[in-house]
């Protein structure tokens, strides 16, 4: 384990970052969030038209402690909030979270008092994905983004610094905000 | 009581013919045509009239078609459009009349593809393309901004601000003959391959097919 630490940045470090990426990249276990609509859109995605068995995410696991991404689809009212909240927490690292459409990526067209404006205040969103409902190839294009982002992900020190990094990061909801 | 037990029954052994039958199937099956549309490496279009990304318009010789008039933005039931308005200038004209649209952002984190802009738009300034592949890891790289909602210029068009090349009036502008050259032409629709917004590490694999 100290291996990492002992040696100088070098070919072998890079080459086990890049062997363990694809290793979680290629088997990403969804944990079932399907809220609403966009859920029946996630549901073709797994079904074998679109066939997610393909990226080897076919198994939508029902227990998070198997899942390593949250694929929330669907809007999420304050009441569910919480519970979203406890089964991102009880996913084991590494995890990743898709926000799938736009009720679960800003709250879309429900701006009411009912619908958390985006799930982005409750967990940490990897990938957004705007559509009402998106179509089953925006969930791969997604999926496959989110497949990039997960191949350049460093490991160990690298990733504890980056993880310190990102804590303190507030993100603006709006361009106006961010000055 | 486990003596009285009558004894439970005989099990459906089957012949040879039922083994084959069963058997049969699922070996059939894999000389069966592929159900599943391979997406990233098999693009098929969409439907003609698919509701993508949307798309904002020019007249033949390059001026812009939006007006500035925010009924785009009133229509849109999820609050996604924003627009600004400005006055053209004889030294900077940007649109055939008096104004046009000098900021436009659509939000396409509250965009729900309804297409209720694009009935309301007067000049068919705003239109959609069939580009769907919209997913971002950075929110506010999904607010899309003119420059990126622009049509590219076709060939025979200018680069605005100049003058309206295309008769004195801005009616002049909305006769049949005038916006004849855009009917032959490509659709305008097309996506704006420009007009992706880049990003950090999601930029490649957007064109992951090309």
């Amino acid at each position: 384990m100290g291996l990492e630490e002992k040696l100088p940045d070098g070919i072998l470090l890079a080459n086990v970052e890049k062997l363990v990426n694809w290793t979680r990249k290629s088997s990403l276990w969804p944990v079932t969030f399907g809220l609403a609509c966009c859920a029946i859109e996630m549901m073709t995605f797994g079904a074998p038209r679109y066939d997610s068995a393909r990226f080897g995410m076919e198994v939508f696991r029902a227990s998070p402690r198997q899942a390593d991404l949250m694929i929330v689809a669907g809007r999420l009212s304050q009441k569910m909030a919480p519970v979203l909240r406890q089964i991102y927490d009880q996913m084991p690292e590494p995890r990743w979270v898709l926000a799938m459409g736009v009720c679960a990526s800003s709250g879309g067209m429900f701006n009411n008092y009912s619908i958390v404006q985006g799930v982005d205040h409750v967990v940490p969103v990897d990938m957004y994905l705007p559509g009402c409902p998106p179509r089953p190839e925006m969930l791969i294009d997604a999926i496959l983004k989110l497949h990039h982002k997960i191949m350049n992900e460093p490991l160990g020190p690298k990733r504890a610094k980056r993880l310190e990094d990102e804590k303190v990061e507030l993100v603006p909801s709006t361009a106006r905000f961010a000055k | 009581m486990a003596d009285d037990r009558s004894e439970p029954a005989a099990e459906p052994t089957g012949s040879l013919g039922g083994f084959a039958k069963g058997f049969g199937l699922t070996f059939a099956t894999m000389f069966r045509k592929t159900f599943t549309y391979q997406y990233p490496f098999e693009v098929r279009d969409t439907a003609p009239r698919y509701h993508g990304r949307h798309v904002l318009n020019r007249h033949p010789d390059g001026l812009e078609k939006c007006v500035g008039c925010e009924l785009c933005a009133w229509a849109c039931p999820a609050d996604a459009i924003y627009v600004e308005g400005g006055d053209n200038t004889p030294e900077a004209r940007y649109s055939p009349g008096e104004r046009y649209g000098a900021i436009y952002q659509i939000n396409y984190l509250r965009c729900i593809f309804c297409g209720l802009c694009i009935e309301a738009c007067p000049t068919r300034s705003l239109t959609m393309s069939n580009d769907y592949e919209l997913a971002l890891d950075d929110r506010q790289q999904l607010i899309y901004t003119k420059e990126q909602l622009m049509a590219p210029l076709l060939p025979g068009m200018e680069a605005p601000p100049h003058p309206m090349r295309l008769g004195e009036d801005e009616k002049d502008y909305y006769l049949v003959e005038t916006q004849a050259p855009l009917q032959k032409g490509a659709p305008q629709s097309m996506a704006n391959e420009a007009g992706r917004p880049v990003t950090g590490t999601a930029t490649e694999v957007g064109r992951h097919h090309g």
